[in-house]
C-alpha cells in the first residue's frame, strides 16, 4: 500500500520539477548570501558554518512544504482517503518518505559542495553529513505535519513558518552542537544519539497527528 | 465528580455557572493581586544581594509560573477536546490562549527589566529566557492558526491539535535549550542562587501568585462566556440570556 | 512601611526606573487584557442586538406588505 502511494508521489514529482528543484536552489542561494552578508573571512565562516547550513536547510524544507497537500486537497484526493480509513496512514507515510527523498536527500547530496564553499574542516564535515542524514527526515516529518495542519487555511504560507519553526528548534540546537563539537575534535556521539531519539519519537507519534489533522481539515 | 462535571459540558449551564463565579473571582483577584504587590513593593525588605530590584519578583515569578500553568491547562483541554469531542472544551482552548500569551509576555518583559540592572544586559540567551520566548511563539501560533480558517469549527479543532503537539514539544525544547546553554558557555552566567526565601518575602510572593491565578481564572470565565455566546448565537437561550440585561 | 519617605519609595534605592518599568508594563498589559475581554463581550452584545433589531424590522415590513 505504501509503495503504491510512493510511486504515485514520485511520478507527480517527476512531472513537477519545480517542486523539488526550487528548494534546492534556495538552499544554495541562501548559503551564498551568508558570506556576502557577514564578510568573507575564512575563520569567521568556519565558525558560523554549522549554523548557516542548518538554517538554510530549515528554510528550504519549509519552502517545499507549503504546497505539499494543496493539490491533493483541491482535487478531493484527501477527502477520498479520509473516507476510506485504511488508506490514510499509508498515504501519510508515503508523503513523509517522498518529501524526504525530494528535499532532504538532495541537501545531503550537495553538502560536500557546501562544505567546500564554507571551508569546513574534514572532521566537522563528516559530522555535518551525519546530522543532515539524521536530521532531514525529522524536518520532513515536522513539515508534513505543518502542511497538514494548515491545509485548509486561507493564508497558509507565513502561518506555516510561525507554527513549524519553534518545533524545529531542538533539532537545530543539537545538530549545530554536534558539528561544533566535531570541529573542536570532541566526541559528538551524544548529540547524534539524541537526534536519533528525536527522530524515532517523532516517527512514532507525528504520523498520528498528521492523520488526525487531515481528518479535521476535510470534515 | 463526573456527575457534577457532566452538566457543565452543556453550553447554557456552563455560561450561567461562569457568570455566577465571575464576580467573586474578579473581586478576589483584584484584591489579592493589589494586596500582594503593595506588600511586596512597600512593606517587604530588600534583598541583601539584589537590593530593591528583588521587588520585581512579585510579578515576575507569578507570571512565569502562570504562563506554564496556563499552557498545561490549555493542553489538557485540547486533549479532552480532541478525544471526547466536547465543543465547550474546544472553545475553552481558544479562550485561554491569549491570556497565557499575555502572561508569557509579562514574564519576558519583567525579566528583561530585572536583567538589565542585575546582569547588565536586557537579554541573555539563557536557557530559561529562550524557552519562555518559544512558549510565546507557541501561544501566538495557536491563536493565529485558529484565525486562519474560514470555517470556525475547523480552525478551533486544528488549534487544539497544535496546542497538544506543542505541549509534547515543550519539555523537549526546555531540555534541549538547557543543554545547549551549558554546552556553549564555559563561563557561568549570573544565576539567582537563592537561599531559602525569608517569610517576609515569601508571603507577599505567594499572595501575588494567588492573585495572578485568580485573575487568570476570572479572565478565562469572561472569555469562555463570550466564546459560548459567539458559537451559540443562533440558539434561543442566548436571546433570553442577553435580553435580561 | 519599609521606606522612610515617599521619594525613597519612588527611588527604590536607585533602581526605581527598572522596578517601575516592570510594574508599569505588567499593569499596562493586564489592564489591556481585562479591557479587551470585556470589550469583546460588549461588542458581541451590540452585534446581537443589531441583528435582532434588523430581524424585527424585516418582520414588520413583511407584515405591512401582506394585507
Amino acid at each position: 500500500m505504501v509503495s503504491v502511494f510512493i510511486r504515485r508521489e514520485l511520478a507527480l514529482l517527476a512531472r513537477q520539477k519545480a517542486d523539488w528543484l526550487n528548494p534546492l536552489l534556495f538552499f544554495i542561494i541562501v548559503l551564498t548570501l551568508f558570506p556576502l552578508g557577514v564578510g568573507p573571512e575564512p575563520n569567521q565562516l568556519r565558525i558560523m558554518a554549522p549554523g548557516i547550513v542548518w538554517i538554510a536547510a530549515l528554510l528550504s524544507v519549509l519552502l517545499a512544504s507549503e504546497r505539499l497537500f494543496r493539490d491533493d486537497y483541491r482535487n478531493g484526493v484527501i477527502e477520498q482517503l479520509v473516507a476510506n480509513r485504511q488508506a490514510l496512514m499509508p498515504f501519510v507515510l508515503a508523503k513523509i518518505v517522498t518529501n524526504w527523498l525530494s528535499t532532504g536527500l538532495p541537501l545531503v547530496v550537495i553538502s560536500p559542495v557546501v562544505a567546500m564553499l564554507l571551508g569546513v574542516e574534514p572532521a566537522a564535515f563528516v559530522a555535518m553529513m551525519l546530522t543532515l542524514l539524521i536530521g532531514t527526515p525529522l524536518l520532513s516529518i515536522l513539515s508534513v505535519l505543518g502542511a497538514a495542519i494548515t491545509m485548509a487555511a486561507d493564508k497558509g504560507g507565513i502561518l506555516l513558518a510561525l507554527l513549524i519553526l519553534p518545533l524545529y528548534i531542538p533539532l537545530l540546537i543539537f545538530a549545530s552542537a554536534a558539528i561544533e563539537a566535531a570541529g573542536m575534535g570532541l566526541p559528538y556521539n551524544g548529540q547524534l544519539a539524541i537526534l536519533v531519539a528525536m527522530l524515532l519519537l517523532a516517527f512514532a507519534l507525528v504520523p498520528l497527528a498528521i492523520a488526525s489533522a487531515l481528518r479535521i481539515n476535510v470534515s | 465528580m463526573f456527575k457534577w462535571l457532566h452538566p457543565l459540558a452543556k453550553p447554557e449551564i456552563l455560561y450561567h455557572f461562569c457568570g455566577r463565579l465571575l464576580p467573586w473571582l474578579m473581586g478576589s483577584a483584584v484584591l489579592t493581586l493589589l494586596f500582594g504587590n503593595i506588600w511586596g513593593l512597600a512593606f517587604s525588605p530588600p534583598d541583601y544581594q539584589q537590593f530593591d530590584t528583588v521587588r520585581i519578583i512579585y510579578i515576575h515569578v507569578p507570571s512565569a509560573l502562570l504562563s506554564m500553568a496556563t499552557y498545561t491547562i490549555m493542553a489538557i483541554a485540547a486533549f479532552t477536546a480532541l478525544v471526547w469531542q466536547i465543543k465547550v472544551v474546544q472553545w475553552a482552548v481558544l479562550a485561554i490562549a491569549p491570556i497565557g500569551a499575555v502572561f508569557t509576555a509579562i514574564a519576558l518583559l519583567t525579566g528583561m527589566a530585572w536583567g538589565k540592572p542585575m546582569w547588565g544586559t536586557w537579554w541573555e540567551w539563557d536557557a530559561r529566557l529562550t524557552s519562555e520566548l518559544i512558549l510565546l511563539f507557541l501561544y501566538l501560533g495557536v491563536i493565529a492558526l485558529a484565525g486562519a480558517f474560514s470555517d470556525r469549527q475547523t480552525g478551533t479543532k486544528v488549534a487544539c491539535l497544535l496546542a497538544l503537539v506543542g505541549f509534547v514539544n515543550v519539555p523537549i525544547i526546555h531540555f534541549s535549550v538547557e543543554w545547549w546553554n551549558t554546552l556553549h558557555q564555559g563561563a557561568s552566567i549570573t544565576k539567582f542562587d537563592k537561599p531559602s526565601v525569608h517569610p517576609s518575602m515569601l508571603w507577599p510572593l505567594l499572595i501575588s501568585l494567588l492573585g495572578f491565578y485568580l485573575l487568570m481564572l476570572a479572565l478565562f470565565c469572561v472569555r469562555l462566556r463570550t466564546a459560548i455566546l459567539q458559537n451559540e448565537q443562533h440558539r434561543p437561550w442566548v436571546k433570553s440570556a442577553l435580553g435580561g440585561q | 512601611m519599609y521606606f522612610d519617605s515617599f521619594s525613597d519609595f519612588l527611588a527604590m534605592g536607585g533602581y526605581g526606573f527598572f522596578i517601575w518599568l516592570a510594574y508599569g508594563l505588567t499593569y499596562l498589559l493586564l489592564i489591556g487584557l481585562v479591557a479587551y475581554c470585556f470589550w469583546e463581550v460588549k461588542a458581541f452584545r451590540q452585534h446581537i442586538q443589531q441583528k435582532l433589531a434588523r430581524a424585527q424590522r424585516i418582520k414588520q415590513y413583511q407584515e405591512a406588505d401582506q394585507p
